[in-house]
């Protein structure tokens, strides 16, 4: 190609062009953000993977296979009966496979984690341009609503109220389905979880609120409507990317701390939070347990957070670390 | 000064009484009936009318709310016996006492946030504050990527380790477990020594990293210049300058961490086996004893408001802007 004419012309770029081009320059939040899409891709992938690797998280393999466990109910193998055919081990007591059963515990954890990220975002957003572009009373309320919702002692509230919200629909001594303890948890988080959203983006609209491009749509007669939706939004839409990056591993840990604490998924729902409750109680016998999900999570923590700490760069190349 | 922490207060206290008036709505009227859930599964509708009666459950919301606001301060008389002044009603589960369950089990959970606190506010400004000082050399940047790395070990990972590795493996300590403080100050301190460091490791991490930002950036500004420009020796800047401007992002970001080093207690209680509310939350949702968790809810949410208030004041005392304005 000839590198005359076609580099010279001026060529107009839109801001998200010009933030994919600084990132794709900052190797860190290039390969954190392939570690971050790797996760999401095995989990999405894991019941492919797991038919590839001939088994899954529910099959009792002692039950089969006496030699796996001993007389304790431990892992007969070295390190926590880690073979060709149990990649990551066996688990201690049940003997089922570790592998499949973070494969898919991540699945669980990491698909929560996204939609829960997604409504507490939207509710956030749609609550902040409201209170910065009305102003007045409906500002003011607003605010103090979110005022309240942040003053709760949020974990402890979660761990208090998510098995009331399972028990709205379902009666005593009924066997709770799964869908039902994935809505309470998801509609538990997404209550507590909007508030710093909202808040952020309530003071970037009130401040984008009186530059002269809105005053100008508002003189030429556009609608209320139309200026939060074609005015508004689109110059929201960086601190909502930005900040929807740090809010996702955050929401992944609740999600992974109400099933730690025992009142998230149950069994036989592979979570990768409970993993670590029954990790921590067989900890003094059989601690290689514990290492495959606490190495993937410390890798994904760190990944999503240079990751974050990257698109925030790439968006804002100001706002130096 | 002392208007702003007052006008703070009461502000707390409307939102402690907005929160007790929330939670009861949501455990006493949504689910189902909790009479049926203090009294079994072979429960006839006598013996329910009986604990409808004796829980004052047949009144309507308002009602019940009052009698239970009523109960914090004059105290109420179940037919299991008297409940005295701040009475948070009585457990469906051990039929004892919530305000006494509480108190037994609050000082526990005192020891391990006051603790944890001290342990990160410390070391996590400390370290921020020398990465920032030798900002560029090793020194900084191995705390920089140390405090990366672990920021992402949560509790519920490292507790186990840190338990392996110190407990089990070279007993070089026992196994945490709380001590009064009266039982002997040593005691107390090395029986919550492990639980201390693990809580606070993540915190600790993000304070460092935290910290040297805001130090960096302050060590930046034209009145730190000026002050270096007239003479003041880099040090007596440092800490004079640099590191006051420092506090105000610091401490606001403290004020909204605060409930999460609750949260924290709680998995660290858990982890360890430390008996405190943290595990007693936790416990009484597992048993569905409503009045239990209510309890537990309202004491966690006081604690919390109280620091906030303190935190608050610190704010008052560093920035001026907050006490005038």
């Amino acid at each position: 190609m000839p590198a005359g004419a076609d580099a010279k012309k001026l060529e107009g770029r839109s801001p998200g062009q010009l933030m994919w081009i600084r990132f794709k320059r900052d190797r860190t939040g290039v390969i954190s953000g392939c570690v971050v899409l790797f996760f999401f891709l095995i989990a999405a992938l894991a019941p492919v993977i797991s038919k590839l690797y001939g088994k899954d998280p529910y099959t009792l393999y002692a039950r089969k296979d006496f030699d796996l466990l001993d007389d304790y109910g431990l892992p007969s193998g070295p390190n926590g009966g880690i073979s060709g055919d149990f990649w990551f081990g066996v688990e201690p007591g049940l003997g089922r496979d570790v592998f499949t059963q973070l494969l898919y515990g991540m699945r669980t954890t990491l698909y929560m984690a996204l939609l829960i990220t997604i409504v507490t975002v939207v509710t956030g957003v749609i609550i902040g341009l409201i209170g910065g572009y009305a102003g007045g009373r409906t500002d003011y309320w607003l605010g103090r609503i979110t005022d309240f919702f942040m003053s709760f002692p949020s974990q402890l509230f979660m761990i208090a109220v998510t098995p009331v919200v399972v028990s709205l629909f379902v009666g005593r001594n009924e066997e709770v389905p799964t869908y039902i303890r994935a809505f309470s948890i998801i509609a538990v988080l997404w209550f507590l979880g909007w508030m710093g959203m909202s808040r952020l983006i309530r003071g970037v609209t009130l401040s984008l609120r009186e530059r002269e491009y809105v005053e100008a749509a508002r003189v030429a007669g556009a609608s209320r409507w139309r200026i939060l939706r074609k005015e508004l939004l689109p110059n929201v839409v960086t601190p909502i990317l930005v900040q929807g990056t740090y809010l996702l591993p955050g929401t992944m840990l609740s999600v992974a701390f109400l099933s730690y604490v025992g009142v998230g998924f149950t069994e036989p729902t592979p979570d990768w939070g409970r993993m670590f409750a029954k990790a921590g109680h067989i900890y003094e016998n059989a601690p290689t347990y514990m290492f495959f999900p606490g190495v993937a999570m410390v890798i994904f923590v760190v990944a999503f957070n240079l990751f974050g700490d990257s698109v925030r760069d790439a968006f804002d190349p100001k706002s130096g670390r | 000064m002392l208007q702003f922490l007052l006008r703070r207060t009461i502000g707390a206290l409307v939102i402690l009484l907005l929160i007790s008036a929330v939670t009861f709505v949501i455990f006493f009227q949504l689910p189902g009936d909790p009479a049926y859930l203090s009294c079994g599964k072979n429960c006839g509708p006598a013996q329910i009318d009986l604990i409808h009666r004796n829980l004052g459950l047949d009144e309507s919301i308002p009602v019940q709310y009052w009698e239970f606001m009523k109960g914090i301060f004059v105290g109420r008389t179940f037919e299991i016996g008297q409940c005295d002044a701040p009475c948070l009603g009585v457990s469906f589960h051990s039929r004892e006492m919530v305000w006494d369950t509480i108190v037994d089990r609050f000082p526990t959970t005192l020891s391990l946030t006051v603790g944890g606190f001290v342990v990160f506010l410390v070391v996590g400004l400390g370290t921020g504050m020398i990465a920032a000082w030798k900002k560029g050399t090793l020194i900084d940047k191995g705390f920089s990527s140390l405090s990366l790395v672990l920021s992402s070990f949560q509790i519920y990972f490292l507790g186990p380790i840190v338990m392996g590795l110190v407990v089990w493996n070279h007993g070089w300590l026992d196994a945490p477990k709380y001590f009064p403080i009266t039982d002997g100050v040593g005691k107390w301190f090395l029986g919550l020594l492990i639980p201390w460091l693990v809580m606070s490791t993540i915190f600790t991490a993000q304070y460092t990293r935290l910290m040297r930002s805001t130090m960096i950036e302050q060590l930046q500004e034209e009145h730190v210049r000026t002050a270096r420009a007239k003479g003041m020796s880099r040090v007596y800047v440092f800490f004079r300058y640099a590191t006051r401007g420092a506090m105000i992002p610091i401490v606001t970001i403290l004020g909204m961490d605060l409930s999460g080093l609750l949260g924290g207690a709680i998995v660290t209680e858990l982890t360890f086996s430390l008996a405190g509310i943290g595990r007693l939350a936790v416990e009484s949702v597992t048993n569905i004893d409503l009045p239990l968790t209510m309890g537990v809810m309202l004491v966690g949410a006081t604690f919390i408001l109280l620091l906030n208030v303190v935190v608050d004041a610190a704010y008052a005392y560093i920035d001026p802007r907050v006490r005038l304005g």
